[in-house]
C-alpha cells in the first residue's frame, strides 16, 4: 500500500505522520526537539515504524515543514518542502472543509490565517515579539513551580483573573512578579497570563483581521484549556480545538507530498544513516554569508545560504 | 601643507555609478565611492546609531565610518522630505564625536532640489567648479539614471524567466561599466540602444500567465537591495515578475508631476499628501489592482512614520480590492528565515487564489 509521511520540526516538538491514499492517519508521532533535530527526526521515525510495522506500507512521499524544513527535507530527501503556514492550512482544512479562521501558537512564533470558500485568503505571523507563544508560557510556568501541562485546568479554577500587561515579554513578566509579590492567588496569576497571551495575539498577529466563525485553535499552546476558554469570551464564539490539533502541520505536509507531481523513495533504515552538518563562512567576497553543508555518511549531499555564486559549493562539486 | 580631498557618499542600489561618474567630471578631487555594503556596514552603523533610528540611517552611518577608514574627507548626504532630512546633520555630529575629521555636505536643505540650491551645494564643495561643466553635465546624469532605471524596469519583469542563470546580472554589469565611460550626450544614448537590443535578446522562458507582484514602500529600503534582503532577487527565484515605482527618476521628477493625477485618481481614500511616500504609495495599491496584479508587497524600514500612516488606507484599499498584500518592516534585527517563511507562504496563497 502507498503512504506518505509528513513531518513537521517546529522549535520545541516536532511531529510526524504516515497517512494513505484517503487522508487517514496510519501513525503518528510527537516528541520534543531538544535543540537536536536531526536526532529528534530519527527517534520519530523510529516510533513511526513500531507502529506500522505490521502493515505492509511503501512510502513514496516525504514532506517536511516547520523551521528545520530545509535541513530535514534535505536528509530524507523530501519530495515537498514547505512553509508551516500553508502546511497548516492544507492540514486544517483537509479535516474542517468549511474553517474561516486559523489561530495557531506554537512554541516560538504565533500565526492566524483566514480562508474563504478553501482558499488562504491572509494570513500573519508574528515579528519580533515572543510575547504569547509556548515558550513565554513555559518559562513563567517553570517560575510558578507548576508544570505547564495543568496550566489550563488551574487556569479553570480561578474566578477573578488578575490582569497582567500584555504587551510584552518582558512586562509581561515583571508584572507578573509584582502581582506575586503582592499576594495575588497563583490561580489567578494564571487565568491572567492565559488572558494577557490571547489579548496580545489578537492586537499582535490578529491586527486588523477580520475573524470569523469557524474558528480553529492548534499548535502546542492550544492544548491549554485556559487559553482556549480566554479565547472564547473574547472573540465571543465557540473556538474549536482538534485532539489531533498538534499534528495538523504534519498531516497538511503529507497531504501536500502525496499531491506534488514527483515521487521519492523512501526507507525507515534512513535512521542508520549518519548525518553532520556544518555552517561555515564563505570569504570569497565581503558579504561573508554564512553556509551550511549538509553531509550524508561523510559525503556532501547539499549546501545553502550562499548570496552569490561565489559561495555557490555544490554547483562547483559537479 | 593642505591635504588632498577625497569626496564620498553613501550607497544607493547602483546608483553610486551615476554619482561617481557627475562628481569626477564636476570636479578635480579624487572620488570614491564606499565599500559594497555588507553585514560589516551594518554591524559598524548600527553600533553608532540610536537604536530606534530607521534603518537607512543606520546603513548610511556605517557607509560613512567605512569609507572614512579608506581615506575620504568630504562627504555628501542627500537628505530628503521625512525624518531622513534631519539624519545629515545627526550623522555628522555622530561621526565628529568618533573623531574622524571631514567635511560634511547636504544636497538638499531644503524639501526639494532645484538647480540653484544643487548650484551652490556644490559651489561650497569646490569653489573652482565651472557653471557651464554643471549645465553640462547634470542633465546627463540624470539623463543615465533615466536609463539605468528603464533597463532596470525591464530586468524586474523578465530575469525570474532568465534561461541562463546570472545573464541578466552580468549583462547589467556590463552595461553601467560602459555607461562610466561614455562621453557625452550621444555616446550614452548610443550605449542605452546598444545594450537596451541585448537585453531584449536575452533568452528567457516566459509563461502568458505568470504570476505579477507590484512592491510598494519605502524609498532607500525599496531600492537598496541589501537592506530589503535581496526581496526582488527571492522573488525572481521564484518566477515572479516585479513592478515596482520607487527609483530615482521617480524622486527626482515623476513625483512631482504626478501628485495632483495621483490624488485624484485615490480621492475616494486620500485627500492630501501624509508625508514622503505615503501618499504616492496608496495610489501605487490602487493602481495595482486596477491593473490586474496577483499580490502586493509593502516594504518599510522599522518605525518608517509616513508608511505607518499610510498602511490603514492601503489596508482598506486591499480589502476593497480583494487583493492580498504582505507587510514587512526591515530592521537590524530581522531574521532573513521569517522573511523567506512569509514570502513562501504569500507565494502559495496566490497560487491557491489562481487556483493551482
Amino acid at each position: 500500500m502507498n503512504a506518505y509521511l509528513g513531518i513537521d520540526i517546529g522549535s520545541i516538538s516536532t511531529k510526524g505522520v504516515i497517512i494513505d491514499e484517503e487522508n487517514h492517519i496510519l501513525a503518528s508521532s510527537y516528541l520534543w526537539t531538544k535543540g537536536n533535530p536531526i536526532e529528534a527526526v530519527k527517534q520519530l521515525i523510529k516510533e513511526l515504524k513500531k507502529q506500522v510495522c505490521t502493515k505492509n506500507l511503501s512510502i513514496i512521499g516525504v514532506g517536511t515543514t516547520g523551521s528545520a524544513r530545509k535541513l530535514i527535507g534535505t536528509m530524507l530527501n523530501a519530495n515537498i518542502i514547505k512553509n508551516e503556514i500553508t502546511a497548516h492550512a492544507v492540514g486544517t482544512l483537509s479535516l474542517y472543509p468549511d474553517v474561516k479562521t486559523i489561530f495557531e501558537i506554537g512554541g516560538q512564533d504565533s500565526k492566524i490565517i483566514l480562508i474563504e470558500n478553501g482558499i488562504v485568503v491572509d494570513y500573519a505571523m508574528n515579528t519580533l515579539c515572543a510575547a504569547g507563544t509556548g515558550a513565554f508560557l513555559s518559562s513563567q510556568a517553570t517560575r510558578l513551580g507548576v508544570p505547564v501541562e495543568e496550566f489550563g485546568k488551574i487556569a479553570l479554577t480561578s474566578k477573578n483573573p488578575t490582569k497582567i500587561a500584555a504587551r510584552c515579554t518582558v512586562f509581561a513578566e515583571s508584572d507578573l512578579v509584582h502581582k506575586a509579590q503582592m499576594g495575588y492567588q497563583k490561580a489567578d496569576i494564571i487565568a491572567g497570563l492565559c488572558k494577557s497571551v490571547v489579548a496580545n495575539y489578537l492586537n499582535n498577529v490578529g491586527k486588523g483581521k477580520k475573524i470569523k466563525a469557524p474558528i480553529i485553535f492548534q499548535g502546542g499552546v492550544s492544548k491549554n484549556i485556559g487559553v482556549k476558554k480566554a479565547f472564547e469570551e473574547e472573540v465571543g464564539c465557540e473556538v474549536i480545538v482538534d485532539q489531533n490539533g498538534h499534528l495538523m502541520g504534519a498531516l497538511g505536509i503529507a497531504i501536500l507530498s502525496k499531491k506534488a507531481p514527483i515521487k521519492t523513495n523512501f526507507q525507515f533504515s534512513i535512521t542508520e544513516d549518519q548525518f553532520e552538518t556544518r555552517g561555515i563562512e564563505c570569504n570569497r567576497c565581503s558579504n561573508h554569508c554564512e553556509i551550511i553543508c549538509v553531509s550524508k555518511n561523510k559525503k556532501l549531499i547539499d549546501a545553502w545560504g550562499n548570496r552569490c555564486s561565489n559561495g555557490d559549493i555544490m554547483s562547483k562539486q559537479r | 601643507m593642505k591635504e588632498e580631498r577625497v569626496i564620498s557618499f553613501p550607497h544607493l542600489g547602483d546608483y553610486y555609478i551615476p554619482i561617481k561618474f557627475l562628481l569626477n567630471k564636476l570636479t578635480k578631487y579624487k572620488v570614491i565611492e564606499s565599500p559594497p555594503i555588507t553585514k560589516k556596514t551594518i554591524d559598524l552603523g548600527s553600533k553608532y546609531s540610536p537604536d530606534f533610528v530607521c534603518i537607512p540611517f543606520k546603513y548610511n552611518l556605517g557607509n560613512f565610518i567605512e569609507t572614512l577608514e579608506n581615506g575620504a574627507n568630504v562627504l555628501i548626504q542627500a537628505g530628503g522630505g521625512c525624518r531622513y532630512g534631519y539624519y545629515a546633520e545627526v550623522q555628522e555630529k555622530i561621526l565628529k564625536d568618533l573623531g574622524y575629521h571631514f567635511e560634511f555636505y547636504t544636497l538638499v536643505n531644503s524639501d526639494r532640489i532645484t538647480p540653484r540650491s544643487l548650484y551652490q551645494t556644490f559651489k561650497k564643495i569646490d569653489p573652482k567648479i565651472s557653471i557651464w561643466k554643471m549645465i553640462y553635465y547634470i542633465p546627463l546624469t540624470i539623463l543615465m539614471i533615466r536609463y539605468m532605471d528603464h533597463i532596470d524596469d525591464f530586468i524586474r519583469k523578465n530575469i525570474g524567466f532568465e534561461k541562463e542563470k546570472y545573464s541578466f546580472f552580468n549583462l547589467k554589469k556590463e552595461m553601467l561599466n560602459s555607461f562610466t565611460h561614455c562621453k557625452g550626450y550621444c555616446s550614452l544614448t548610443k550605449r542605452f540602444f546598444t545594450y537596451q537590443k541585448k537585453f531584449q535578446n536575452l533568452e528567457i522562458e516566459k509563461p502568458e500567465d505568470c504570476l505579477k507582484v507590484g512592491i510598494i514602500g519605502e524609498l532607500y529600503t525599496s531600492m537598496e537591495p541589501f537592506s530589503s534582503y535581496f526581496l526582488e532577487k527571492e522573488l525572481a527565484s521564484m518566477k515572479i515578475e516585479v513592478k515596482r515605482f520607487t527609483n530615482v527618476s521617480y524622486l527626482l521628477y515623476q513625483k512631482r508631476l504626478t501628485r495632483k493625477k495621483n490624488l485624484r485618481y485615490i480621492e475616494k481614500y486620500c485627500k492630501y499628501t501624509i508625508g514622503a511616500d505615503g501618499m504616492d504609495n496608496i495610489y501605487r495599491a490602487k493602481y495595482l489592482i486596477d491593473q490586474g496584479y496577483d499580490g502586493i508587497i509593502h516594504i518599510k524600514p522599522f518605525g518608517c512614520t509616513p508608511e505607518i500612516g499610510a498602511i490603514p488606507i492601503i489596508r482598506k484599499v486591499c480589502q476593497d480590492g480583494k487583493m492580498p498584500i504582505i507587510y514587512f518592516s526591515f530592521d537590524s534585527q530581522t531574521s532573513e528565515t521569517g522573511i523567506k517563511t512569509r514570502l513562501e507562504a504569500f507565494y502559495d496563497m496566490l497560487k491557491m487564489k489562481r487556483g493551482e
